[in-house]
């Protein structure tokens, strides 16, 4: 009783206090905010309140401990779910500001329409809320099918979930009014960056607190990767962020540290965003989902281990590329390009422990369309984790930064392998997760694979090519000693390449839609009448935690 | 690294079946990168030349880099120009470290979707500034930038800027007591040249009075953007600043 009171208590002062914060808001945006986050207080509170088993209560009994002999998968079927919802909104968004740059019509005259303010709507969608939720909750399958118990802290596992919807609304909603704090992929303002702050630690501690009862005596490698993940990005998020609000009541802030220091810091935390968020976390996918779908063990126990920590040691050096040339000290550069193109080993280590896990089962290439997506996945990280410690030699560098060719880079990354990894894991999960006997349409997997595969082939080519055209006309000189072009000629030349790479993002998001068709019709219980593909067995019996039985 | 297999007496096992073990040793692998590199930045002395012109914005100039940020406008141009033939005779010097230590949050930027504007400030008009940003294509037939023509109908409304300003000196950026005090008069005064500029331009060296867009009767949001890109790389002679290091030379012979 007293619990639930101080729940509700809780739910209801807080949607008081962002009330209060609204009527005294000094700009608008922040009232907006601040609204929204009264509603979603008031949603918490009505869901305490509705949940709460008031016989029990009445009977002064203490809460029942849950069903301890099924996984608590109910946050994981909604972060499946999140996941596919954030996924085409991001895609959606990235698409319409393509094609923003090839006809700059599509603007729409409308503030809340500009390129400017809708990139960071796309980065943060793609990156924070379908990455983000495909880790958060493919974090919480693995950390319970590895440990073999039940999830920590139910209640604060739901509270992760509904907390970091909240902070993508937040965020999303605040780039579209330009709120904004201005660095790249951290852009949420000073409340919103507070927010996520504490959903994080609760993340922490539930994922933690399921490792601490588990029955398994070892902790599997994949949850090294999602702790790594979880304590670094914690540790980014803070130092990153630090800064001072113009007022408590207003959304501007002005950044701690500024000019050289703040760019730095900017850039060891933008490309360990990268390095923890888009790549330790989702190398953890990686080594739970693929030997789980080829049915063969991790390829090498002792790679795994020194890939991991050199991996997560080297990638905190390698920011400094990002500001190659610029005012940064000269030692900090070449520092960051030296452990760059070292951390071209270890990446590629984990590459390598996840393709040779097929070790025997290659034919499987033929027949899983699933399989197919991963290996695509993990040849992509492969490219790009070649490509990027080149483009980090000063050399290459000098032409190819600020370049349609880092777009590209990115690209290929994120739609390679954080995309293709993330399709394959949801299809996994999904038939699991739902009790069907398998996915709708194994050959509507084969469909999106093959449109998002030469979606990408399309978007990163034409952004090569862009890139490679942007950096030789903007240095090339005429025999008269004069340079050539004028940047405006520049901007004209890209026409062709923008149609290009629209054209292929419409194919990977076409691919998309195809999933989210097959994962609707798969939970609507249907079955798609169509010669198989693969046979992959799925053991219900073996599918949950140990549980102590009592002596007899 | 201490972290290899089965090494006599000690072996990964241990790491791996203790989550706190394993959590503080990838805390602190993870942490050592960022010491080494971002740290020495805070007191290593010729991490930022010494030069002289550098000035915190005014609030007109301030306000104007809000709406920079508010637009996303990093999201398509940098502000640094990089010690290259092409890019110097393109933009102007390269920039120096010293022309962004008061910018928080710096404003570099990593895509060139449009040109570098470092050094954009005097190289247009005013007019050309306000037909660019209301209609790119009017100027720039190629340009592929959206129209900002609602920064021109929109009065500028900062708030209390004595509150940014102080937010700003918190985190170390020196206005004086005067400059907060003045903070919401001197928007005024610059973007109104009827106003009088008062001791503006004493406190705020070749900071630019006038009328920016055009429109006398009121300050636009036009007219803070403007006055934000007009003073872009004018405030530092960059000529008179002195290379930090000559071969041969010594910190006392300089």
């Amino acid at each position: 009783m007293d619990s639930l009171l101080a729940k509700a208590g809780g739910w209801f002062a807080l949607a008081l206090l962002a009330l209060v914060m609204a009527a005294l808001a000094v700009d608008a945006p922040f009232a907006v905010h601040m609204v929204i986050i009264a509603l979603a207080s008031l949603i918490a509170l009505w869901a305490t309140l509705m949940r709460a088993d008031y016989q029990r209560i009445a009977r002064g009994l203490l809460k029942m401990p849950g069903n301890e002999g099924v996984y608590d998968d109910d946050p994981i079927r909604w972060g499946v779910i999140a996941t596919l919802f954030w996924g085409v909104a991001g895609m959606a968004a990235g698409l319409y500001i393509a094609l923003q740059l090839a006809f700059p019509a599509l603007n729409l005259n409308l503030e809340y329409t500009t390129f400017g303010r809708l990139r960071p709507l796309h980065t943060s969608a793609v990156i924070f809320a379908f990455g983000g939720n495909a880790l958060i909750a493919t974090s919480f399958y693995v950390v319970q099918r590895t440990c073999r118990a039940r999830l920590a802290f139910p209640t604060l596992a739901r509270f992760v979930f509904w907390g970091y919807q909240l902070f993508i609304v937040l965020a999303a909603t605040g780039y579209l009014m330009g709120v904004t704090a201005a660095k790249e992929y951290a852009e949420p303002e000073w409340y919103v960056d507070l927010w996520l702050t504490i959903v994080w630690v609760a993340y922490l501690v539930v994922f933690v607190g399921t490792i601490v009862k588990r029955r398994e005596p070892h902790i599997y490698v994949a949850n090294w990767f999602y702790l790594s993940f979880i304590v670094t990005i914690a540790m980014l998020h803070i130092v990153n962020n630090l800064s001072m609000p113009a007022s408590l009541l207003g959304s501007k802030s002005y950044a701690a540290f500024a000019g050289v220091q703040d760019a730095l810091t900017q850039w060891w935390y933008g490309h360990n965003a990268v390095g923890f968020f888009l790549t330790a976390g989702f190398l953890a996918m990686m080594y739970y989902f693929v030997p789980k779908q080829a049915e063969r063990p991790v390829y090498s126990y002792r790679l795994s281990i020194i890939h991991f920590w050199s991996l997560i040691f080297l990638y905190i050096w390698a920011g400094p590329h990002h500001l190659h040339y610029t005012a940064l000290p000269d030692w900090a550069q070449t520092l960051g390009m030296v452990f760059s193109v070292i951390l071209w080993m270890p990446s590629w280590g984990g590459m390598i422990n996840g393709l040779m896990t097929l070790n025997g089962a290659w034919d499987k290439i033929r027949t899983d369309p699933i399989i197919r997506m991963m290996v695509m996945a993990l040849a992509f990280y492969g490219m790009s984790t070649f490509e990027g410690p080149m483009m980090s030699i000063k050399w290459v560098n000098s032409m190819s930064h600020y370049t349609d060719w880092t777009i590209g880079h990115v690209h290929s990354g994120a739609l390679g392998w954080n995309g293709m990894i993330t399709f394959a894991c949801v299809y996994y999960l999904v038939p699991r997760l739902w009790g069907r006997p398998r996915l709708y349409s194994l050959r509507m997997v084969n469909w999106h694979f093959w449109l998002a595969t030469v979606g990408i082939v399309f978007y990163a080519a034409s952004m090569w090519v862009a890139g490679i055209m942007q950096g030789l006309m903007w240095r090339e000189y005429g025999a008269d000693g004069y340079l050539v072009y004028s940047f405006a000629e520049s901007v004209a030349a890209m026409h062709p390449m923008y149609l290009i790479r629209a054209a292929g993002g419409a194919m990977y998001l076409a691919g998309f839609l195809i999933m989210i068709v097959n994962v609707w019709a798969t939970l609507a219980g249907k079955v798609r009448a169509e010669r198989p593909m693969t046979e992959t067995p799925y053991n219900a019996v073996a599918d949950r935690p140990l549980t102590p039985v009592p002596a007899e | 690294m201490a972290t290899k297999p089965a090494k006599k007496g000690f072996s990964h096992k241990k790491i791996e079946r203790n989550v706190t073990l394993l959590g503080a040793l990838a805390l602190l692998t993870v942490t050592i990168g960022g010491i080494v590199e971002i740290a020495p930045l805070f007191w290593i002395d010729n991490t930022i030349e010494k030069v002289e012109g550098m000035r915190p914005y005014t609030p007109l100039e301030l306000a104007g880099r809000n709406i920079y940020m508010r637009e996303g406008c990093y999201t398509c141009h940098s502000q640094m120009i990089r010690p290259f033939r092409d890019e110097v005779e393109r933009y102007g010097h390269y920039s120096l470290a010293a022309e962004s230590m008061y910018d928080h949050p710096f404003q570099w930027g990593s895509k060139r979707t449009g040109p570098d504007l470092a050094r954009v400030g005097g190289r247009y008009s005013d007019e050309w500034h306000k037909a660019h940003l209301i209609d790119p294509r009017s100027v720039v037939p190629e340009s592929i930038m959206p129209p900002y023509a609602f920064l021109a109908e929109r009065e500028l409304k900062t708030g209390d800027m004595a509150n940014d300003l102080t937010a700003l000196y918190r985190v170390g950026v020196p206005y004086t007591k005067a400059d907060i005090e003045k903070a919401n008069e001197d928007i005024k005064a610059q973007a109104d040249p009827d106003a009088g500029a008062g001791d503006l331009q004493k406190r705020y060296p070749k900071a630019q009075v006038r009328d920016f867009d055009g429109d006398p009767a009121r300050v636009t949001e036009m007219d803070a953007l403007i006055a934000y890109l007009q003073m872009l790389g004018t405030l530092v002679d960059v000529d008179k600043a002195a290379p930090q290091e000559r071969p041969g030379e010594t910190e006392a012979a300089r």
